[in-house]
């Protein structure tokens, strides 16, 4: 079979010769990886845990697995449109119907990280994408966007919650620059290395949650707490993120790989 | 860098000492006697008819047959002999040789042979004491009356839990309770408090005064999470003496309405489960040292249920449970498992209960006196010491009362 006849083909032979690389943007699920911290008013949600059930010994002599838990958004994972009440009504909105179609994105990157560094509390706008365009061309449509901060180099550390004593720093976009990524420029979801697709002060915008809540209105998805974003291209990155089947579930912590070329 | 004081000095080849507990088989008189004792009370048993107090403890009154019972008696005594162990066969007395015990005469009556603080001579005025010894029974204690002993007297440390030079973790040192029992173990003199910090960790912590003091060391530590624990023990240089465990998830709430099930699912975990995962992995730390001791602070709702606070007040009784079978477990290793009983604390958990509250800085003095008088179980504050006698007179009764 030639690649002319089936396009396969030459995903595979470009795996295999490293001419496609694949990239995980995922962080590792660990007890300690930060989870998004609410005000107390709110429920919470619970990070990973994990307790041996057997490790080959009494309880198991010759296996070992582990009970594990963890809330739909903790470590890197997917928020599916029903996570958020002006998604509720889409259809086929909780993780379990996400049509396979959509496991496979192409991507676009979005350098923010200069700005972020020097302001954890930078605001993504609308003429901040605008002036990305002329320099690096329109975004293009049924695209993830993906947010380059640089904020996963800050796990381990304090900064990546970045919580202070009025709240949570961390980088996010404003609502017209959510609703020109969403009805202007199409785009699939906004993926983030942070721990929400909104900035750590996004409750406090004019807009609450415009992230949050523009995406998944409109069907669109999420990806968070995602890591090697810098090692991929402007554009030309292919994004594969499933997450998991959970029957009515609101998101779920997943494995996404990047495919690049070259 | 600062350096830490040693723990002790020691040979770095010597073997690890096997630890031995004094005898555990008694009568059920002495029992009786021993929960009592458990407590911090100085009881005799006294004859209904004849009035006469009787020790050691009996089943009837060895001058009339009549019936006994309990009743705290006045402390004072005179010591009238003494004698020095100098062999035996029994493993634990052989590694603490020589022994001095005398007998006295009580102010409450009989004469009985006590263990001696160093400066108590014959013809003194003595102070009695019921104390556990390490395999949990009750014993009867001579400190010199009216003036202030020297609690580093060698036979009486056998007794209590000396807190000075000893390495201590307190498992929620973000809690108000937390910091004020860190605050009162550095001013103890203890030689090193490990401060665990749940997480999410903020940038604040890094400027907080308390965990900046020499002597004091902050660790990450969530008792939801068994890896946590680990590497929180992990980083204490040193053996650990003496944990204590500040830990809890206080919400309101009832059974059937009002209450929030991730919140009693988070309880649970915390401060039930949270207990066993921490008791497991710090038992075999604390069974290797001289005094180890786990010292566990619970609300006097583990006794009987405070119906708006009903899934703390059934995780409370959950931990009560689990450390009393600790406590049963340790025995066999010396290793002392105290509870202090309080109720409604000054603090943010229980913002929606009037006084009396107890203050956090009040528990903290209540943790160092059960170490340092060897108290089984303690209570802070009129609330639990309220809780605990109604609840022994009348647990249907106090249960009914409570949620009037």
């Amino acid at each position: 079979m030639t690649a002319t006849d089936n396009p396969l083909a030459g995903l595979i032979a470009g795996l295999a010769s490293s001419r496609i690389r694949a990239i995980d943007l995922t962080n590792t699920l660990s007890t300690d990886f930060p989870v998004i911290v609410l005000p107390s008013e709110f429920g919470q949600c619970e990070p990973f845990r994990m307790e041996t059930v057997s490790r080959y010994d009494g309880n198991g002599p010759a296996w070992y697995w582990n009970n594990i838990s963890m809330n739909e958004h903790t470590g890197t994972h997917f928020d599916a449109p029903a996570h958020w009440i002006t998604g509720r009504d889409i259809p086929n909105g909780t993780v379990d119907m996400v049509a396979p179609a959509d496991f496979i994105h192409p991507a676009v990157v979005i350098d923010i990280s200069r700005e972020a560094d020097d302001d954890a509390d930078f605001i993504l706008t609308r003429a901040f994408l605008e002036d990305w365009e002329q320099q690096n061309g329109p975004i293009p449509p049924r695209h993830w966007v993906l947010l380059r901060t640089d904020w996963s180099k800050r796990v381990g550390t304090l900064s990546y919650l970045n919580l202070k004593d009025d709240g949570a720093h961390s980088p996010g976009p404003d609502a017209d620059a959510m609703r020109f990524l969403v009805h202007d420029r199409d785009c699939v979801g906004l993926g983030v290395e942070t721990v929400g697709t909104d900035a750590g002060q996004a409750s406090n915008f004019d807009e609450p949650l415009p992230a949050h809540s523009i995406l998944h209105g409109n069907g669109r998805f999420g990806l968070q707490c995602l890591t090697n974003i810098d090692q991929l291209p402007v554009t030309g990155a292919v994004i594969v993120a499933m997450p998991l089947k959970i029957k009515g579930g609101s998101g779920s912590p997943l494995r996404v790989m990047a495919l690049v070329t070259g | 860098m600062t350096m830490r004081t040693p723990f002790d000095k020691r040979d770095p080849l010597a073997r690890r000492k096997h630890r031995h507990v004094p005898p555990g088989a008694r009568s059920s008189a002495l029992h009786a006697m021993s929960a009592r004792a458990a407590t911090g009370r100085f009881v005799l048993q006294s004859c209904t008819d004849c009035g006469a107090a009787t020790y050691p403890p009996r089943d009837a009154c060895p001058r009339c047959w009549g019936s006994l019972v309990w009743k705290d008696q006045t402390r004072g005594a005179a010591l009238l002999s003494e004698t020095v162990i100098r062999t035996t066969t029994d493993l634990y007395f052989r590694n603490h040789l020589p022994w001095r015990m005398g007998k006295l005469a009580l102010d409450a009556g009989p004469v009985a042979v006590a263990h001696l603080h160093a400066d108590l001579l014959i013809g003194d005025r003595a102070e009695m004491h019921l104390v556990i010894d390490k395999g949990g029974n009750a014993a009867l204690f001579a400190l010199p009356a009216g003036r202030n002993a020297d609690m580093q007297d060698r036979q009486w440390r056998e007794f209590v839990v000396p807190v000075k030079d000893r390495t201590v973790l307190v498992s929620d040192a973000r809690s108000a309770i937390g910091r004020a029992i860190v605050g009162a173990l550095h001013a103890a003199g203890a030689r090193l408090v490990v401060a665990g910090m749940a997480p999410p960790a903020r940038a604040a912590d890094l400027a907080d005064e308390l965990l900046a003091q020499d002597g004091v060391q902050a660790v990450p530590l969530d008792l939801t999470d068994p890896v946590s624990i680990a590497e929180g023990l992990s980083k204490v240089g040193g053996p650990l003496d003496i944990v204590i465990n500040s830990a809890r998830f206080v919400r309101s709430g009832g059974v059937s309405h009002g209450g929030n099930l991730t919140d009693q699912r988070r309880a649970f975990e915390l401060s039930a489960m949270g207990l066993s995962r921490l008791a497991q992995a710090c038992a075999p730390i604390l069974a290797a040292r001289a005094s180890g001791a786990f010292v566990d602070i619970l609300s006097a709702n583990a006794l009987a249920p405070d119906a708006d606070f009903a899934a703390y007040s059934a995780v409370e009784a959950a931990r009560h449970s689990l450390v009393q079978s600790f406590r049963h477990e340790m025995r066999n290793a010396g290793v002392r498992v105290l509870s202090i009983l309080t109720g409604p604390t000054e603090d943010e958990d229980h913002q929606s209960i009037p006084p009396p509250k107890v203050t956090p800085t009040r528990i903290a003095k209540c943790v160092l006196a059960a170490l340092e008088g060897g108290l089984e179980q303690s209570c802070v504050g009129d609330v639990a010491t309220d809780a605990l006698t109604r609840w022994m007179a009348d647990p249907a009764l106090y249960t009914r009362e409570k949620n009037l």
